[in-house]
């Protein structure tokens, strides 16, 4: 019990500081490599308490695809631009402060929240639990029977988010030439070259 | 002191995992650079050892002593960080890879989302590595890689639920008992074909190895690496492609089951099935390289999102309802 505890603070204090380190660092780039480290710790705690499928799912979600996104945004940026703007003193103060009434608020939200909390009156405590079934099987028999409504639903937001940011991105421009596919394959030789005469001193037209 | 001494055990499994994999991927680079060479009908490397086998380590101690050079405006840090983190990630995915029933380091329940996840980090070393070089032709071979990486993903993803459904574990020892009677790839060979192409895609080979396509972007994302650090590369990228070809053995080949369930073939332990299979699949790696010219980066994208994602969607929904309604899912309830 002991080596888990100590792995425990270990990880949750590298989870803490790098998230720290996100809001502090000067470079923008570095803020999103912290940011991949709290993901990273994060998923390591969820596998800790025992939720592998979802440490894992964490790993893939997140690090794999959502922060790729950002590192590929945040690289595009000006990085330099960034370090100036950020270092002015009176920025940093002001942020500060914003900042922190965010912060509060959330915080105090989630303290009413929480203290509020009831488990489910049917709650399986940890003690008599199933261990023979495992995370994943455990999980997709509640996700697809007593939550599959909510499960869908969150389905179609993604799905409109989805088509939404593709129409909204999607233009046709008019004098872009692109390959078609089709069109190259069904072209014959009869409709593509054809054999001429040419004339002295006359060339050939070429009409397209 | 218990936990001392299996503190010590697990580090002696672990070197004795690793130094294997280390000494293949020296084999392997110098049978990949045969295989390529006798396509071509050239020798290839046949100079130091016997049949040029000691190659690999000759270029090795070669690039320990060449010179590191960091680029004046790089990104120290990050800039070293890369390599480690390519050959790193390359090779903690090794833990869970059963060579054989008890063979295996660290048998976990997810084991094959742990592959996924491990392998959908190794996009990190390659954006890391051309960012920090802070110079155009890194830069864009950088970008170009994570492009195509994430968007094969998505197909192997999808390619991996189709076994899921089969195999109905996420342990990949379940996955390989699951494939006693019949391997998958029979059931399922249009998606051991996806696979087999996306694999080529995610470890940046050829025909899809845009991120060092050398005649546009110079050598990509490695352009400024020199020395043992663009070896660390190498040998990430090499360690990368194994851990697919025997990801693909495990999901389609049936891992380390012999290939008949009868009397001279099971006197072969499993671990040596595991090996040829591996080193099958990675001969047909080496021979695409060698016939198969580069595409296009735009054709690359249409191809994964076009191609492969429906397809894979399509077999996806077939495989669930000829299971569901044959009644032939492996778990049920």
């Amino acid at each position: 019990m002991l080596t888990h505890s100590l792995f425990f603070y270990f990880f949750s204090a590298i989870t803490v500081f790098s998230a720290i380190m996100v809001t502090i660092s000067r470079n923008t780039v570095n803020s999103v490599f912290f940011l991949i480290l709290v993901f990273v710790s994060v998923s390591i705690l969820f596998i800790m308490i025992g939720a592998e499928f979802l440490g894992m799912i964490m790993l893939i979600v997140y690090v794999g695809a959502v922060a790729v996104l950002f590192l590929f945004v945040v690289m595009m940026l000006n990085v330099t631009e960034q370090i100036t703007k950020r270092s002015s003193r009176r920025g940093l103060i002001n942020n500060i402060s914003v900042g922190s009434i965010v912060g509060a608020i959330i915080f105090l939200e989630l303290l009413v929240v929480i203290g509020g909390w009831k488990y489910k009156a049917n709650f399986t405590p940890l003690s008599s639990a199933n261990f023979d079934i495992s995370n994943t099987r455990a999980l997709g028999n509640i996700l697809y029977t007593d939550y599959i409504h909510l499960f869908q639903i969150s389905g179609m937001i993604l799905l409109v988010a989805m088509i939404g940011a593709i129409t909204l991105t999607f233009r046709k421009r008019e004098n872009v030439k692109r390959q078609s596919y089709f069109k190259q394959i069904i072209r014959e030789k009869q409709s593509a070259v054809s054999l001429v005469d040419v004339e002295r001193g006359k060339g050939v037209k070429l009409d397209d | 002191m218990i936990y001392f001494y299996s503190f010590i055990t697990e580090i002696y499994k672990i070197i004795f995992l690793l130094l294997p994999i280390l000494v293949s991927v020296a084999l392997v680079v110098w049978l990949d650079r045969r295989v390529w060479a006798f396509v071509q009908k050239r020798r290839g490397p046949n100079v130091v050892g016997p049949f040029g086998i000691l190659q690999t380590l000759a270029d090795a101690l070669k690039y320990i002593f060449k010179e590191i050079i960091i680029p004046a405006s790089a990104n120290k840090v990050i800039f070293i960080l890369a390599p480690v983190v390519t050959l790193t990630l390359a090779l903690i995915a090794w833990a869970v890879i059963p060579f054989s029933n008890d063979m295996v380091l660290a048998d976990i329940n997810v084991g094959i989302l742990y592959i996924f996840a491990i392998s959908s980090l190794s996009v990190y070393g390659i954006i890391m590595g051309g960012w920090a070089s802070n110079s155009k032709y890194p830069f864009l071979g950088a970008i170009r890689s994570a492009a195509q990486m994430v968007s094969y993903e998505v197909s192997i993803g999808i390619i991996i639920i189709n076994v899921l459904l089969c195999a109905g574990s996420l342990n990949l020892n379940q996955i390989v008992i699951a494939q006693k009677n019949v391997w998958f790839i029979f059931p399922l060979f249009p998606m051991f074909v996806i696979f087999f192409i996306s694999a080529l895609a995610e470890t940046n080979r050829p025909p899809f190895d845009l991120p060092e396509a050398e005649s546009e972007l110079v050598a990509g994302y490695q352009t400024e690496y020199s020395g043992m650090m663009y070896a660390m590369f190498w040998l990430g990228e090499y360690a990368n492609i194994l851990l697919l070809c025997a990801l693909g053995s495990i999901l389609f080949l049936g891992g380390w089951l012999s290939p008949i369930d009868i009397y001279p073939f099971t006197i072969i332990p499993g671990v040596f099935w595991m090996i040829f299979k591996i080193l099958g699949l990675f001969i047909l790696f080496s021979l695409v390289k060698a016939i198969v010219p580069r595409y296009r980066f735009d054709q690359l994208m249409r191809l994964g999102w076009k191609i492969f994602l429906p397809l894979s969607l399509i077999w996806l929904v077939l495989t669930a309802s000829f299971l569901f309604f044959l009644d032939m899912l492996p778990i049920k309830g």
